[in-house]
């Protein structure tokens, strides 16, 4: 059959050209021009080259930022997967209990980051806040405010309170799609709970769980409203985490350059983490 | 060796699922349960297992009360209707792993492995995972871990039913042959009639959580006890018809239809059964019957013509060999064979043992 050659089809796809390239390749773009120049007033500019490339990889500041939010998202990771997969365990499968556990688990993925920030700023302080009084009141020296250990540990529990739901949710979806089949060939066997756990639920979970897992990685690596709001990165600079850093070079310091610069070390870090780990996971996949 | 349920009873709410059930299994045998979807197989199949325990009633094994006691101290295996091994395990360590964890040594595992695996054509596959597998492949590692075991009772519930058709009737050849050497009880559940004749044995009935009736599967197929045994024991589904006799004519109500016998029963209303087969476009038995109809339906089913025709208000269900091409709406004639028919008194009891 001879195939006619047919341009008009490149028409059906120019909308997704301009859309892609408003949304994703102009302010992209704009970020790496920045990113190679000196930005004076007037709209003055001058080739610098990978200058400020160097000094970001070469900046204890960056170092330690980055080192923070490393901290920062594998606590989150180590804590709030094992939680979430445990309360989805212990969630009923029927009954009246499952739309009421479903409620609940979704009220925090509901509510808007900076009104959790507030809330838990509220809730923390230490004269009139509730957690921050109690703590107080039951002999703890607690000030997040002032010191760093207790800084971390609200901005720890803020956002496992804010987003262990999500893992939940996902798991259960997940432990919801074993049929049941499954449970009576294991007890058949004489597997015990741990068993079923470990040759059931988790192989059947992997593909929610590696999902929960680059989820919370992403929105934990790039976490800003929430400790914005809390502790604005403080005490000092106990909480200033990379895209608090971020800002406060750009926004603060209106250090253009350097700060376009470190945007793309950032995002081309977030790909890379992501892309190793959704390689690893999916290994054993493609061979069906 | 053998298994009997007494009085067997199962309610859910105020639903039930079981009504009260007396069936005994024989070691050795091949058992098949045969009814539509619910009617009670699984459940039934669970409370043998010990998965599910019955309202009321008692399960005896081996000439011991095993009402209530654990399925995993009951020595049995099961297979289901959906490919159930463990993900992330070879095809080896699947069939091991009932081995494993009743601690057996690991070189009997091997042997003992590698001999179902031989007898289930898996050998080639041990080191690949089940999703690697074919839907065949992989019900054969499920069968081949409820082999390995030397279970006293195997259930296998609808293990056909996901399979394509090729494979399905592969597998259903060699299943009778893998628990002949086997002291063992087997319970097999389909809802295909096909399936029961082809697997022998035992068959029992299943309509809405009752055991309709229990014997030799041919038995059961050639003298059902009543008109709802035979009914769930065939398909395309029986041709029923309302009849009565006079001396030796007997003829069906609302249409012309009418034969002589001999058969030695009262004379009053019937209701006469007569399956698919029994009714085709060329004469067959000795003695037949005449019927006329309308074609409704005219399909193909490999070599053989079903034909859906009406006749006295009533449709009828034919089967003929062969390809037998009728136009909708063509009036046609067609015999029946009257050598066949079972005869249902009002009670709807089967009347003609002979």
């Amino acid at each position: 059959m001879n195939k006619t050659l047919n341009q008009k089809a490149w028409l059906f796809v120019i909308p997704v050209f301009v859309l892609v390239a408003f949304n994703a390749a102009v302010p992209l773009m704009t970020v790496v021009n920045y990113s190679f120049q000196e930005t004076f007033g007037s709209n003055v500019f001058a080739w610098e080259g990978t200058r400020w490339f160097k000094e970001i990889l070469h900046s204890e500041r960056f170092h330690a930022s980055l080192g923070r939010q490393i901290i920062f998202t594998f606590i989150i990771l180590v804590i709030q997967l094992p939680l979430g997969i445990g309360i989805a365990l212990t969630m009923p499968k029927k009954g009246w209990g499952v739309p009421v556990c479903l409620i609940l688990m979704s009220m925090p993925l509901l509510i808007p980051w900076n009104v959790v920030g507030a809330m838990w700023n509220i809730f923390a302080l230490p004269d009139i806040g509730f957690l921050g009084n109690s703590l107080n009141t039951l002999g703890f020296d607690y000030n997040f405010t002032q010191q760093s250990g207790d800084a971390w540990f609200t901005t720890i529990l803020m956002d496992v309170w804010h987003w262990t739901s999500l893992v939940v949710l996902l798991s259960y979806a997940g432990l919801n799609s074993i049929q049941p089949a499954y449970y009576q060939a294991a007890e058949i066997d004489g597997a015990s709970r741990w068993d079923i756990f470990r040759y059931i639920e988790l192989p059947k979970m992997k593909k929610v769980l590696t999902l929960a897992i680059l989820l919370r990685f992403m929105d934990s690596f790039m976490i800003y409203t929430e400790p914005f709001v809390l502790t604005g990165g403080g005490p000092g600079n106990a909480t200033n985490f990379l895209s608090l850093d971020l800002v406060k070079m750009a926004l603060g310091q209106f250090d253009l350059g350097p700060a376009a610069a470190m945007s793309l070390i950032y995002f081309l870090i977030v790909l890379l983490i992501c892309w190793i780990f959704y390689t690893i996971m999916m290994k054993d996949e493609g061979r069906t | 060796m053998s298994l009997e349920l007494k009085n067997v009873e199962k309610k859910v709410g105020i639903e039930t699922h079981i009504h009260s059930t007396s069936i005994k299994l024989e070691k050795n045998t091949i058992n098949v349960l045969l009814g539509s979807t619910l009617a009670g197989k699984t459940t039934l199949m669970q409370i043998m297992a010990g998965l599910d325990k019955p309202t009321n009633g008692e399960i005896w094994f081996n000439g011991e009360n095993v009402t209530g006691k654990e399925v995993q101290k009951r020595n049995c295996s099961m297979v289901y209707q959906q490919f159930i091994n463990y993900p992330n395990f070879t095809v080896f360590e699947n069939i091991a792993s009932p081995l494993k964890i009743i601690g057996i040594k690991s070189n009997e595992i091997k042997e003992r492995v590698g001999k179902v695996a031989e007898l289930l054509k898996l050998s080639a596959m041990l080191n690949k995972k089940p999703d690697e597998l074919s839907g065949g492949q992989q019900q054969r590692t499920a069968l081949a871990r409820a082999l390995v075991k030397d279970s006293d009772l195997i259930l296998l519930d609808e293990p056909l039913a996901n399979l394509d058709f090729k494979l399905r009737e592969e597998l259903r050849e060699e299943l009778p042959k893998l628990f002949e050497d086997r002291d063992c009880i087997v319970v097999y559940a389909t809802t295909e009639p096909q399936d029961a004749l082809m697997i022998g044995g035992n068959t029992a009935t299943l309509l809405e959580g009752k055991v309709i009736q229990y014997g030799k599967t041919l038995d059961v197929y050639n003298k059902p006890e009543n008109l709802t045994s035979a009914r769930v024991f065939s398909d395309p589904p029986m041709n029923i018809a309302e009849i009565n006799k006079n001396g030796e004519t007997f003829k069906i109500n609302n249409n012309n239809v009418e034969w002589k016998s001999n058969l030695k029963i009262k004379d009053g209303k019937y209701k006469i059964g007569i399956r698919p087969h029994n009714i085709t476009t060329y004469k067959e038995g000795k003695n037949s019957v005449e019927i006329n109809g309308r074609v409704l339906i005219s399909e193909l089913s490999g070599s053989e013509s079903l034909i859906h025709f009406t006749n006295g208000e009533l449709n009828w269900v034919s089967l003929s060999n062969g390809i037998q091409s009728k136009n909708i709406g063509e009036e046609t004639k067609l015999y029946m064979n009257i050598d066949e028919f079972l005869y249902f008194d009002q009670n709807n009891r089967l009347v003609n043992h002979g």
